[in-house]
């Protein structure tokens, strides 16, 4: 072990040093979880070594594809991101809320157990990051805060890895998002792999980022090793597969509610709600309630929900939004524009899974670009008495 | 967020589907209220619903809610009789603007179910109803038989500086009242534009009407006030069913000002 870290200093970590990270992660209690290769994907699971990693895989994805390749070199970070993203331990897809049981004189209602497991998340990407942060505003931000994933947060340890390939359908630079790890992460790891090294350039984000970091075999990073981690990220930057124009986007967007451009998108979208599930910032759910056979004990869960299922905006009579054109406007509309006003930034981070995800190649930084490139030039209308 | 378990201590029928419920808490004090907010009411093991607050706000003994059976959870609600237990989260959401409309003329506008909701906002304003200029209720439903708070209609038109006036879509041999929508009873009263606060509550499209009936008329829209719904199951901000534009109806709303929302009113399925 070399002399103490300053936090900020860079360190090296060669693959063994990786694993001494996820073992002393489980030592401390974590339940490491990273990247695995399952299905044809990489798709984030619990790890207990870095021989779960995807080693010497990367990715191609384009708009409705995504396909594993072999890469050249054994990289064990060398893709972009799979369908999932960590919103599926933080927010879990599905979350029992209270629990009630029926008693002589009407019922009692018990609160679930807050969650106990602690999570270090190991390979976040810089999209990744701002994805969690946009989700901590609109859980923690507001008046009423949604106590599982504040204690789910809280406990969470996160590991970024600084992108080392761009995919096909990425645009995290559009958005400010990347692919560089500027901040909220405990350490950041840049992967640098050639013919005769293997190695991770790690800076902690965190004093205990920086703790746990100086229990580990490294030694400093000189420059040479910064100059290559910086080339890394320069070559990631200029391989973005895609861009989104943001100036004036929001105000387009926000005139453009009768654009017929919703209409086009409506005529190729399915309503099959994969652009909702895969996107990192998503958060709406639903809430379930049932009992058992004997009608004794009852219990309240909630679900992942999405705006393109008629159910979601049912009210009595019927959907608000009937039409796959009004769900689309509403998911791109709150996701570029809404979310502005509502928390403080975009509601994309450029990650690009929705494009890769949807069935029929729907691509969020075309249908934006159409709106904003000629959006709706009709002044704002007041209502007119029509139904 | 957890429920409060509360008590039905009364029970009302209104219609032959509508039922007014008068409701206390098992264990601490009344939630103060303010008119125009809704509680989530939760019917053992079926589910919750958004039921606005219908009842006088200074009555510090209970909460009331007039419920319209019209699926699963409104239909267990309604049926609630006395002694049952509800399940209840709230108060939540914006209030109408009664206190802030003193000195003015105060339209109240309601359609249907919509008077429910308002009710709050009416006690208020004729427990002072000397600070205001005129003071007028409209309201509107489809047929006789499925007016609310037909003998408290009666009531408060006997106050001074009071005007109220009924309508029906459709009457029947009972009906001696008005016959046509909502926004065709504002030609029966008076009130100066200028200086005149509209409260509406009821159909999406009976709001789109009374509102541009409203601008029509000379009152600016900021002037108006207007309730909406959404679906919802959070309440709170979190689970973005209720979503209207950039606003959360549970959180921003259900009252919103008309100059925020007309843009947006205007446009089908936002
Ligand atoms: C702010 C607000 C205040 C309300 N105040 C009252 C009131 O004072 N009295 C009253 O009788 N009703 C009121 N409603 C409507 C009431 O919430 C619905 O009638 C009720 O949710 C219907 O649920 P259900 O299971 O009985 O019906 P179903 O039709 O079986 O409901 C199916 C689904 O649609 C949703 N849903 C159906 N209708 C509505 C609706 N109108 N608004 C929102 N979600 C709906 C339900 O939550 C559920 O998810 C109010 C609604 C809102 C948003
Ligand atoms: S909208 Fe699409 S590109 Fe943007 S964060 Fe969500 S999934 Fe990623
Ligand atoms: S945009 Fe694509 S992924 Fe999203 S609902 Fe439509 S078809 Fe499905
Ligand atoms: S009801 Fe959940 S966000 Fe408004």
């Amino acid at each position: 072990m070399g002399a103490p870290t300053l936090p900020g200093a860079p360190v090296l970590l060669d693959p063994a040093g990786l694993d001494a990270l996820i073992a002393a992660l489980a030592a401390r209690g974590f339940s490491v979880i990273g990247p695995t290769l399952r299905e044809g994907a990489i798709v984030y699971d619990r790890i207990s070594g870095i021989g779960a990693l995807p080693a010497g895989w990367t990715d191609r994805q384009e708009a409705g594809r995504y396909r594993l390749e072999r890469r050249a070199d054994a990289a064990l970070f060398g893709y972009a991101v799979g369908p999932q993203s960590w919103k599926r331990f933080l927010h879990p897809p599905e979350e029992r809320l209270w629990r009630a049981r029926r008693t002589e004189d009407g019922f009692t209602i018990e609160t679930e157990p807050p969650p106990v497991e602690r999570f270090a998340f190991l390979g976040m990407r810089a999209c990744e990051l701002h994805a969690v942060a946009i989700q901590d505003r609109v859980f923690l931000g507001g008046t009423h805060q949604d106590p599982g994933y504040a204690a789910r947060r809280a406990g969470a340890f996160l590991v970024a890895v600084n992108c080392g390939t761009a995919g096909g359908t990425c645009f995290c630079v559009s958005m400010g998002t990347g692919p560089r790890a500027e901040s909220g992460f405990d350490l950041a790891l840049t992967e640098l792999i050639g013919p005769d090294r293997h190695e991770f350039l790690t800076v902690a984000g965190s004093a205990e980022g920086a703790a746990l970091l100086a229990t580990l075999p490294s030694r400093p990073a000189g420059a040479e090793a910064e100059a290559a981690a910086a080339s890394v990220m320069a070559r990631t930057e200029a391989g973005m597969g895609r861009t989104l124009e943001r100036a004036g986007l929001k105000e387009a967007l926000q005139a453009s509610p009768e654009h017929p451009h919703w209409d086009d998108v409506a005529a190729r979208c399915l309503a099959c709600a994969n652009c909702t599930m895969v996107c990192p910032t998503c958060f709406c759910t639903s809430v379930s309630d049932h009992t058992d056979l004997a009608g004794t004990e009852a219990a309240r869960v909630k679900r992942w929900d999405s705006c393109f299922t008629a159910e979601f905006s049912f009210i009595h009579g019927g959907p608000v939004r009937p039409h796959r054109s009004a769900r689309y406007r509403q998911w791109l509309t709150h996701k570029l524009a809404h979310w502005v006003d509502q928390f403080g930034s975009s509601g994309c981070v450029g990650c690009g899974r929705c494009i890769t995800w949807c069935p029929v190649g729907i691509d969020i930084t075309a249908e934006a670009a159409a709106i904003r490139a000629a959006p709706d030039a009709k002044p704002e209308q007041e209502g007119h008495g029509n139904p | 967020m957890l429920p409060a378990l509360w008590r039905v201590r009364a029970v009302r029928a209104e219609t032959a589907d509508t039922a007014t419920l008068e409701l206390v808490p098992l264990a601490g004090a009344v939630p103060r209220f303010a008119p125009g907010q809704f509680n989530m009411l939760y019917a053992f093991g079926i589910g919750e619903a958004p039921i606005s607050l219908s009842g006088d706000a200074a009555d510090p003994s209970c909460h009331v809610h007039t419920v319209r059976a019209v699926g699963a959870v409104s239909t267990a609600i309604a049926r609630a009789r006395p002694g049952g237990m509800l399940g209840l989260r709230g108060p939540f959401g914006s209030a109408w603007p009664v206190a802030a409309a003193e000195g003015q003329d105060l339209l109240i506008v309601a359609g249907g179910l919509g008077l429910a909701p308002l009710r709050p906002a009416i006690h208020q304003a004729l427990a002072a109803s000397g600070r205001y200029r005129r003071i007028a209720i409209l309201y509107g439903g489809r047929n006789p038989a499925e007016l609310l708070f037909r003998d408290e209609l009666a009531l408060w038109a006997t106050r001074q500086g009071v005007t109220v006036a009924v309508t029906v879509d459709h009457a029947d041999a009972s009906w001696h009242g008005a016959v046509g929508v909502v926004p065709s009873l504002l030609d029966r009263v008076q009130f100066d534009p200028a200086a005149t606060v509209a409260l509406l509550c009821g159909p999406e499209v009976m709001l789109r009407f009374t509102a541009a009936a409203l601008r029509g008329a000379g009152v600016a829209a900021a002037r108006i006030f207007v309730s909406m719904e959404r679906n919802m199951k959070c309440a709170v901000g979190l689970c973005g069913h209720c979503q209207f534009g950039p606003d959360f109806i549970c959180r921003d709303g259900p009252v919103l000002p008309y100059d925020r929302i007309a843009a947006r009113l205007a446009v089908r399925e936002i």
